[in-house]
């Protein structure tokens, strides 16, 4: 087995061992990006420069006999809307084409201390608007399981990076599944967690009240090493939360005898693939041959949660997009008459399509007229959605779907019909209304080959008993195993 | 059922400080027309009695102490501006 293929646990028991060194593991990742990085495209940027640098660092820590933290050498794809300082961050947007950030995101300092090796920065739909990364103001990215189709989005490089062995764990931000989709799509693990448990400062805002960043990785073990390292409260980040943090490997119990799964009927409905039903269902009885419960419940508003989100979090990304102007950062462009045809000229050839639609569509729904018609009644459906999900955690531990109601989509497939690639978020985007946290895990794979993601939602700051179900269900199964062939 | 016209599209690109073709304003409008038709699918409910959420966490006006701190270098701030004049951010005349 090469380096390149192991998990972050696993290389962190051989460096331990000293049977490898730091150095050992980032050339093994570099030369593996040098084989496979121009079929997949997975980075905009890759420090290979500083991430050789910062594995020295670690070796001579190792040498001195320094105990190390858990994520010490492990190479680490960040997604291209966390600012890392000195590091080119674009959030794949021409408008940001050459920004480099002066600090780090808070999330950047506590991987810094866990010494921790950046690989590089990677590829997103513009602004994490997108649900397949073809949004990214630079290129595509394509899936490592089948390069025609999508890697799922917007934190597509980072998924398919873990996918394709380019990194050995990645960040990527979840606004309404950002993270668990594509993580589906790519055959590997991906956590939302819950509102206001990883500080947001320097993750570029795209909606203020749904983004989260959360850890992609290649088994729920590395999941919890990663939120043990990015998780707690933060005074930079006014939203965060000041609740104590756990050791999340402590969750890492194969076991889920007495657990309570509760399974929405309104997640099984026509538009479905039948393969993704197929393997959700075969999952949910390997739960009860395992010792869980499993009951069926009802998310009564489900239904109205695409809608929901598009009124929400493009009002918000309008207002949060206001700053990019060519004044003092990015992109501005030539040839203004005066300033407000500056900010004009600027922001048009600035931004994708995409998201324009979106600044158009909230600006709309903020203006005089509109506001209580379209603003506050997502708001107010907002806490119908939330209510959904409160009343069905009495009942139950944990709530599972499917993350994504297909297999990975072809490349081309839903871009020029904006409303029904908004619907491959179905399933993902209610946790994000409600602010609390989910992880999607392999659950099986389709007759194409293709892999099939299954999400574990959570109450709000219990990602202990996600990364539970989570680990047993892959402690008794062998979908995490599989590699894709490139 | 929304029905937009090119002239809402017009006024709404004005206030986000956008500029479109005539081709992308007649795209645009039957694109947000058909959105917001999806969106007025938010209207089969009645939230009359309901509570708007506009944040999750029961977390209200988060303020630090005043301490003063070092700010960034004006010259690291700079860094990154389009067009830095002499230590400001200059920008294309405003009063004429």
């Amino acid at each position: 087995m090469e380096l390149y293929e192991m998990t972050a646990h696993q290389l962190r028991d051989l460096l331990r061992k000293r049977e490898v060194s730091a150095v050992e593991i980032v050339k093994s990742v570099l030369e593996r990006i040098g084989q496979v990085e121009e079929k997949i495209k997975a980075y905009i940027t890759i420090t290979d420069d500083l991430a050789l640098k910062q594995a020295e660092e670690v070796d001579r820590k190792l040498a001195s006999g320094e105990e190390l933290p858990d994520l010490a050498g492990i190479p680490v794809a960040i997604k291209d809307n966390i600012c890392t300082k000195g590091v080119l961050t674009t959030c794949a947007s021409k408008i940001l084409y050459n920004f480099v950030p002066p600090y780090n995101a808070t999330v950047m300092e506590k991987l810094n201390r866990q010494m921790i090796v950046m690989i590089g920065k990677t590829n997103m739909d513009e602004f994490a608007m997108g649900s397949s990364t073809e949004n990214s103001g630079f290129f595509i990215t394509r899936n490592p399981w089948d390069l025609d189709r999508v890697p799922g989005g917007s934190s597509g490089g980072s998924a398919a990076a873990i996918a394709a062995d380019e990194a050995i764990c990645a960040l990527g931000s979840d606004t309404g599944g950002s993270i668990r989709q594509p993580a589906a799509l790519c055959g590997v693990v991906g956590l939302k967690p819950t509102y206001g448990r990883v500080s947001r400062f320097g993750l570029v805002a795209f909606a203020s009240s749904l983004d989260q960043i959360g850890p992609i990785t290649k088994d729920v073990e590395d999941c919890a090493l990663m939120m043990n390292a990015i998780c707690g409260y933060d005074p930079m980040d006014s939203t965060s939360a000041n609740v104590p943090v756990p050791d999340f490997t402590k969750s890492l119990i194969p076991d889920v005898k007495g657990i309570k799964i509760g399974v929405p009927k309104e997640y099984f409905i026509e538009g479905i693939d039948p393969e993704v039903e197929e393997a959700v269902k075969a999952g949910l009885k390997k739960f009860e041959e395992m010792g869980a419960m499993v009951e069926e419940i009802s998310l009564p508003h489900t239904e109205y949660a695409v809608a929901d989100y598009y009124i929400i979090a493009s009002a918000e990304a309008s207002a949060n997009l206001e700053r990019y102007d060519g004044v003092k950062y990015g992109f501005r462009a030539e040839g203004a008459e005066d300033l407000i045809d500056m900010y004009k000229k600027t922001r048009s050839q600035g931004f994708g399509p995409e998201v324009k639609r979106r600044i158009m569509l909230g600006t709309y729904a903020l203006s005089a007229g509109y506001y209580d018609a379209y603003y506050l009644k997502g708001l107010k459906v907002r806490t119908l959605i939330k209510r959904d999900f409160d009343q069905a955690f009495e009942k139950v531990d944990v709530i599972v779907t499917p993350t994504s109601p297909t297999p990975a989509f072809r490349i081309g497939e839903k871009i020029d019909d904006p409303l029904t690639m908004y619907l491959s978020d179905i399933f993902t985007i209610s946790v994000n209304l409600a602010g609390i946290c989910a992880i999607s895990i392999p659950c099986g794979f389709s007759s194409d080959g293709l892999p099939i993601g299954m999400q574990i939602i959570g109450k709000p700051f219990d990602e202990e008993s996600i990364i539970r179900v989570a680990y047993a269900f892959e402690q008794n199964t062998d979908y995490h195993l599989r590699k894709p062939n490139i | 059922m929304a029905k937009i016209t090119i002239e809402e599209v017009e006024a709404v690109a004005n206030l986000a400080r956008l500029e479109f073709s005539e081709e992308e304003k007649k795209q645009f409008t039957s694109q947000l027309e058909r959105i917001l038709n999806y969106i007025d699918k938010l209207n089969e409910l009645d939230t009359s009695d309901v509570e708007p959420t506009s944040h999750v966490l029961p977390i209200k006006n988060v303020f630090r102490d005043d301490v003063p701190k070092p700010s960034y270098p004006r010259e690291e701030m700079l860094k990154n501006a389009p067009d830095p004049v002499e230590g400001y951010f200059a920008v294309p005349k405003v009063i004429t």
